[in-house]
C-alpha cells in the first residue's frame, strides 16, 4: 500500500483543562484513524500554548478540543488568541464535550466551527471534520 | 522528464507554482509556520515540495542526526523528552521527528509519541514533526529523509528520528543517522538473540531502559554476552551499553555524554565523512527506485500492457519477455521525448 502521494488529513485531538477523563478522546481518536486520517494525540492537560505550537509544528488541518471540565468558555478565547498569534487562526476548531446550548452561539461567535455533544454519530463528527479539512484547503490555494 | 515528482497529487500540483521555493526562501528566514507546511509538501511528495528541497539542499549537511529504535514501548518516546531537554540546557537547537506506524486497514494512524514529550511542547527551540510510516517498512516513512532535510536545512543542529516500535529487521535508520541509539527494556530473555542480526549490528549506543523494574541487570548482561560475541567495532568506537529511567530521570546524563562521544569520535575518525557518504549514497538510490516505480506504473498504464497479458494469457507470449518488450518500448519513447 502506498498512499504517500495523497493529501491525508491531518487532525489534532487535544485535551485542554484539568480534568482526567480521555476516554471520549481517544475514542473519537480511533474513529478518524479508521476513517483514514492521521491524528496527532497530544493527551491530557494541555494548555492552550500547547494546542496552538502542535498545531503549528504538525501543520494540522483541523483542531479538536474534548473538555469535559466545563471550563470550554474560559479556555476556547485563549486557544484560539494563542492560533492567532501563530498566524494559524484559520485552521477549524471543533469541541466536543458537555456544552449547555445557550453556550453553543457564544462559542460559534468565537469562532468555534461545530460543538459536538455527548453521544453524537462519530460518523457526523468524521463527515464534519472531512468537510472542513477540504474546505480549508479550498480557501487557501 | 518527470523531474523528482513524486508522481500525482491530487490538487495544487502546478509545476510552474513558485510556492515550494518561496517556502523554502520564508523557512530560511526563520518562518516556522513555513518550516510545517514544507514538511507536508514533501512528506506529500509533491512537486512544490520537490522543488523548495532543490532550493534548500546546498543548506542541508550541518545537523547531527540521531535516530532511537528499539522495541514497542521500550520508552523511546519518554527518554527523548529527557534527553532532548538536556541538549537544550547545552543550548543547542533541536528537532524531534516521529515515526508511528499506519494502520494498513484504513491507511489513518493515530500518532502518540508527542503525548510523551510534553516538556519539549512550547520551546521555541524545539521543531517536533509526527509522521505515519505510510505503508513503508523499515521502521520509518517513505519521506523521513526529506522531512529530516529541510530541518536540516533551517539550521537544526541536532536532528532526534524515533522510528515505529522496530524489531529485527528496521534497519533503515542506519541509512539516516549519524548516530543510532537503541532503546531496550528488561525482561527481553531470548529476543536479545533475536536482534543480534538487526538492530544491535546498526546501534552505535545502546540503552537498556526502565531502569527503575527488576531485571534490568540480567538484559543488560545479555546483551553484553551477545555484541561481545560479534568481534571487534568499526572504527574503534566501543559501543556504551547504558542504564536509565526516564521515568525517573535517572541515567540522562550519561546518555547525552555517549551521544556527544560518539559525535566526537566520528570527527576525529573519518567515521562522519563515511557516514556523509552512505547516506549520499543511500539518498540517491532512494529516488533512483522512486523513478522507476513511477515509470513501472507509467509501464503499465499502456494498452501495451493489455495487449501482452493478452498474448501471455494465450500462451503465445512468456512474461518476462512481456515485460522486456514494455521496457524496452518505454526506453524508446523516453529517449525520443528526452531528444525532442
Ligand atoms: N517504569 C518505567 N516506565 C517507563 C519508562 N520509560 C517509559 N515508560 C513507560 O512505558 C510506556 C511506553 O513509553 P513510550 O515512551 O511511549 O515508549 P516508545 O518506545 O516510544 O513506544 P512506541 O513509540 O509505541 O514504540 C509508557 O507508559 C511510559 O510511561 C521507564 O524508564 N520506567
Ligand atoms: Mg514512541
Amino acid at each position: 500500500m502506498d498512499i504517500g502521494n495523497e493529501q491525508v488529513i491531518r487532525v489534532l485531538i487535544a485535551k485542554p483543562g484539568l480534568d482526567g477523563h480521555d476516554r471520549g478522546a481517544k475514542v473519537v481518536a480511533r474513529a478518524l484513524r479508521d476513517a483514514g486520517m492521521e491524528v496527532i494525540y497530544t493527551g491530557l492537560r494541555q494548555t492552550p500554548a500547547m494546542v496552538a505550537e502542535a498545531a503549528l509544528q504538525e501543520d494540522i488541518d483541523v483542531v479538536g478540543l474534548s473538555i469535559l471540565s466545563g471550563a470550554h468558555l474560559a479556555l476556547v478565547p485563549r486557544i484560539m488568541q494563542e492560533l492567532k498569534e501563530r498566524e494559524i487562526a484559520d485552521i477549524p476548531v471543533f469541541l466536543g464535550g458537555i456544552v449547555p446550548k445557550e453556550d453553543i452561539a457564544v462559542l460559534r461567535d468565537m469562532g468555534v466551527a461545530g460543538v459536538f455533544g455527548p453521544g453524537t454519530e462519530t460518523r457526523a463528527i468524521i463527515a464534519d471534520i472531512r468537510e472542513a479539512a477540504v474546505a480549508r484547503r479550498k480557501a487557501s490555494r | 522528464m518527470t523531474q523528482r515528482s513524486g508522481s500525482s497529487v491530487a490538487e495544487g500540483d502546478s509545476p510552474s507554482s513558485s510556492l515550494g521555493p518561496d517556502l523554502a526562501r520564508s523557512a530560511l528566514a526563520g518562518d516556522r509556520r513555513a518550516v510545517a507546511r514544507l514538511l507536508t509538501l514533501v512528506e506529500n511528495g509533491t512537486e512544490e515540495g520537490a522543488a523548495a528541497l532543490t532550493e534548500l539542499y546546498p543548506h542541508t549537511g550541518g545537523a547531527h542526526v540521531i535516530g532511537f529504535t528499539g522495541s514497542p514501548g521500550a520508552g523511546k518516546s519518554t527518554l527523548l523528552n529527557c534527553v532532548a531537554q538536556a541538549f537544550r540546557h547545552r543550548g543547542n537547537t533541536l528537532a524531534v521527528v516521529a515515526v508511528d506506524p499506519t494502520s494498513p486497514f484504513s491507511g489513518g494512524s493515530v500518532l502518540g509519541d508527542r503525548l510523551r514529550m510534553r516538556d519539549l511542547v512550547t520551546d521555541s527551540g524545539v521543531f517536533i514533526r509526527s509522521m505515519a510510516s505510510r505503508g513503508h517498512p523499515g521502521g520509518l516513512a517513505h519521506a523521513t529523509r526529506d522531512v529530516v532535510s529541510v530541518l536540516d536545512a533551517v539550521g537544526t543542529g541536532f536532528i532526534f528520528v524515533e522510528t515505529v516500535g522496530a524489531g529485527q529487521a528496521q534497519v533503515d535508520i542506519a541509512r539516516l543517522a549519524h548516530t543510532v541509539v537503541l532503546v531496550e527494556a528488561p525482561g527481553m530473555g531470548d529476543e536479545v538473540q533475536a536482534l543480534k542480526a538487526g538492530l544491535l549490528e546498526i546501534a552505535d549506543i545502546i540503552v537498556v531502559n526502565k531502569g527503575d523494574r527488576p531485571e534490568v541487570q540480567q538484559t543488560v548482561q545479555a546483551i553484553r554476552t551477545v555484541i561481545a560475541g560479534s568481534g571487534s567495532v568499526a572504527g574503534g568506537w566501543e559501543i556504551p551499553i547504558l542504564r536509565t529511567s526516564a521515568t525517573e530521570r535517572t541515567g540522562i546524563e550519561a546518555l547525552v555524554e555517549a551521544i556527544l562521544a560518539h559525535r566526537q569520535h566520528m570527527q576525529a575518525t573519518d567515521l562522519w565523512s563515511a557516514r556523509q557518504a552512505r547516506q549520499a549514497y543511500a539518498d540517491i538510490e532512494g529516488w533512483l527506485r522512486r523513478y522507476f516505480d513511477e515509470w513501472v506504473a507509467q509501464c503499465m498504464d499502456t494498452r501495451d500492457y493489455d495487449a501482452l497479458a493478452e498474448a501471455v494469457v494465450r500462451r503465445a507470449c512468456d512474461p518476462a519477455t512481456a515485460a522486456h518488450s514494455l521496457l524496452t518500448r518505454f526506453t524508446e519513447g523516453l529517449c525520443s521525448k528526452l531528444k525532442g
